[in-house]
């Protein structure tokens, strides 16, 4: 392997690639997935001077530990978190210089769930239909990174960016989530519709890459029988037979038989990527535009 | 035809059958391909048709209720061949369910002209339709917890191919060794919506015909070796 690569010393509770994902293949049955809050990711590859297709790693909790074989400039954002260049606090959210053989450490997340880490010319496992992205629901694109796992690196496009501090929306402490109620809005009863839109839900932790899980009221439904399969979007707030809504993130599956009641915008969806277990989540009725 | 909004840039298009919902799919691939629809995702299911990915969803959803759609043209391409050992675990239930003796199910299934209906579960997995009615079957009771790639298994109206190792409820009449998925190839998916399939039953010589002494393991017909999958 050339000296372009990363070595993953810690791999963290679950640290994934990352890209913009794969859309344009639902009709197959394979998820877009990409990186669940994609303005984090967006803004650590430009830090960075990477295109915004370039892959990244995405971090679940409680970080990583990485050494790159070559001197590269990395930039870590979402999820606030410490970062040490062997055993020496580094900044977050700016462009940090790494020497060869030198160890980042990312640390837990401070507030919020999934911190990025983007790497001078990206991360460049083979890509599966266009994309590097890892997809937990279907198993396409490079496995969950383990301990010793070794990343090539891409050769960087473009110096890195000279800023000292970046503005990053901070994790929500409630998630208030826009949304346009239907399709099958009218698979419920009326009072699960103004429960839906009224009361607050809290994040579960059975949350992840595929959707967002909710506790709190349980939503009855108006219909009984099943629903035929149907296309399912990304933030569809899918009702399960339990009444507890899910809100459909990156790796959703691409059909489903439960009634969808709400879709979230599609603008409100990093913030749900950032919610930790016991967040607040409250669901607002917006007009269609 | 219903349209229904989906969010800010999808519509979900329903229709009352799955043979309409075929046509609709085909149509929207035609507009398509000539350019004059420009849409992300066009997702066939069993009843609708999803698009994402539109800029104006409103604009389309007034225009879509005012098409004529065609019947499903027929396939100028030849039907995909699937070949297939009638070995399934709940053949027998099969048979009973349709009123039939077991070696009837794999001529009944081998018969049918397929077409895929639409495509999800996992990647490569196509909802295949073509028995008649009265053959749709209820899935099992209890669903098992891995049901082998290649499995060849029955649902409602539907017939699918695992294309890897997962749990599922379906009724398994058979397996295949077609390769349902492989990322490596284009395309990845065998099966694609719309696309025509065949169930061809592979040679089955029956064991007590087989002079077992004098054939080598390996022409044993597959049916007396168990399947290891991952």
């Amino acid at each position: 392997m050339s000296d372009r690569a990363l070595a993953v010393v810690r791999a963290g509770a679950l640290t994934t690639v990352q890209d913009l994902g794969r859309p344009g293949h639902a009709h197959l049955g394979v998820p877009r997935s990409g990186a669940l809050d994609q303005p984090a990711a967006a803004l650590v590859n430009r830090l960075v001077g990477n295109p915004p297709g370039a892959a990244v790693l995405e971090t679940t909790l409680n970080g990583c530990a990485l050494r790159p074989r070559s001197e590269v400039t990395v930039a870590v954002g979402g999820a606030p978190c410490p970062v040490a260049v062997d055993g020496r606090p580094a900044p977050w959210g700016v462009p940090v210089r790494i020497p060869a053989d030198a160890l980042l450490e990312v640390g837990a997340a401070v507030s919020g769930v999934r911190s990025y880490v983007a790497v001078s010319g990206g991360v460049t496992v083979e890509p599966v239909l266009g994309s590097r992205s890892t997809d937990l629901l279907s198993g396409l694109g490079p496995p969950p990174l383990t301990d010793g796992t070794v990343l090539p690196l891409g050769r960087p496009a473009r110096p890195h960016a000279r800023v000292d501090v970046v503005p990053q929306p901070r994790p929500p402490v409630e998630l208030v989530l826009r949304v346009t109620l239907g399709p099958r809005a009218d698979w419920f009863t009326p009072e699960a519709v103004a429960a839906f839109a009224s009361r607050t839900f809290r994040v579960s932790s059975a949350s992840n890459r595929i959707g967002l899980r909710t506790e709190g009221p349980a939503l009855d439904r108006a219909l009984s029988g099943e629903l035929p399969s149907e296309g399912m979007v990304l933030g569809a707030v899918q009702v399960p037979p339990d009444g507890r809504p899910v809100v459909f993130l990156a790796d959703h599956p691409t059909t489903g038989g439960y009634p969808v009641i709400a879709v979230v915008r599609a603008a409100d969806l990093p913030a749900a990527a950032q919610a930790v277990p016991g967040t607040p989540v409250r669901f607002v009725a917006v007009r269609g535009r | 035809m219903r349209v229904l909004p989906v969010g800010d840039e999808a519509l979900l298009v329903e229709v009352s059958s799955g043979e309409a919902a075929q046509a609709l799919h085909a149509e929207l691939l035609r507009r398509r391909a000539a350019g004059t629809l420009t849409v992300r995702e066009i997702v066939p299911a069993a009843r609708t048709v999803l698009l994402d990915g539109l800029r104006d969803p409103s604009g389309l959803a007034d225009r879509l209720v005012t098409w004529k759609i065609p019947p499903v043209p027929p396939r100028a391409e030849d039907a995909i061949e699937i070949p297939v050992r009638y070995d399934g675990p709940d053949l027998p239930d099969v048979a009973a369910l349709w009123g039939v003796p077991v070696e009837e199910v794999p001529r009944i299934h081998a018969a049918a002209d397929f077409r895929v209906a639409f495509c999800g579960f996992a990647p490569g997995f196509g909802y295949l339709t073509g028995l008649p009615d009265r053959y749709d079957v209820p899935r099992r009771a209890t669903p098992r917890t891995t049901v082998p790639a290649g499995s060849v298994a029955l649902a409602g109206p539907y017939t699918g191919v695992y294309p890897r190792s997962s749990p599922g409820g379906w009724q398994l009449i058979g397996t295949t060794d077609s390769v349902l998925w492989d990322h490596a190839r284009v395309p990845a998916a065998l099966l694609t919506p719309g696309a025509r399939v065949r169930f061809v039953p592979q040679e089955f010589v029956p064991q007590e015909f087989v002079p077992q002494e004098s054939v080598p393991q390996e022409f044993l017909p597959q049916e007396s070796v168990p399947q290891e999958r991952p």
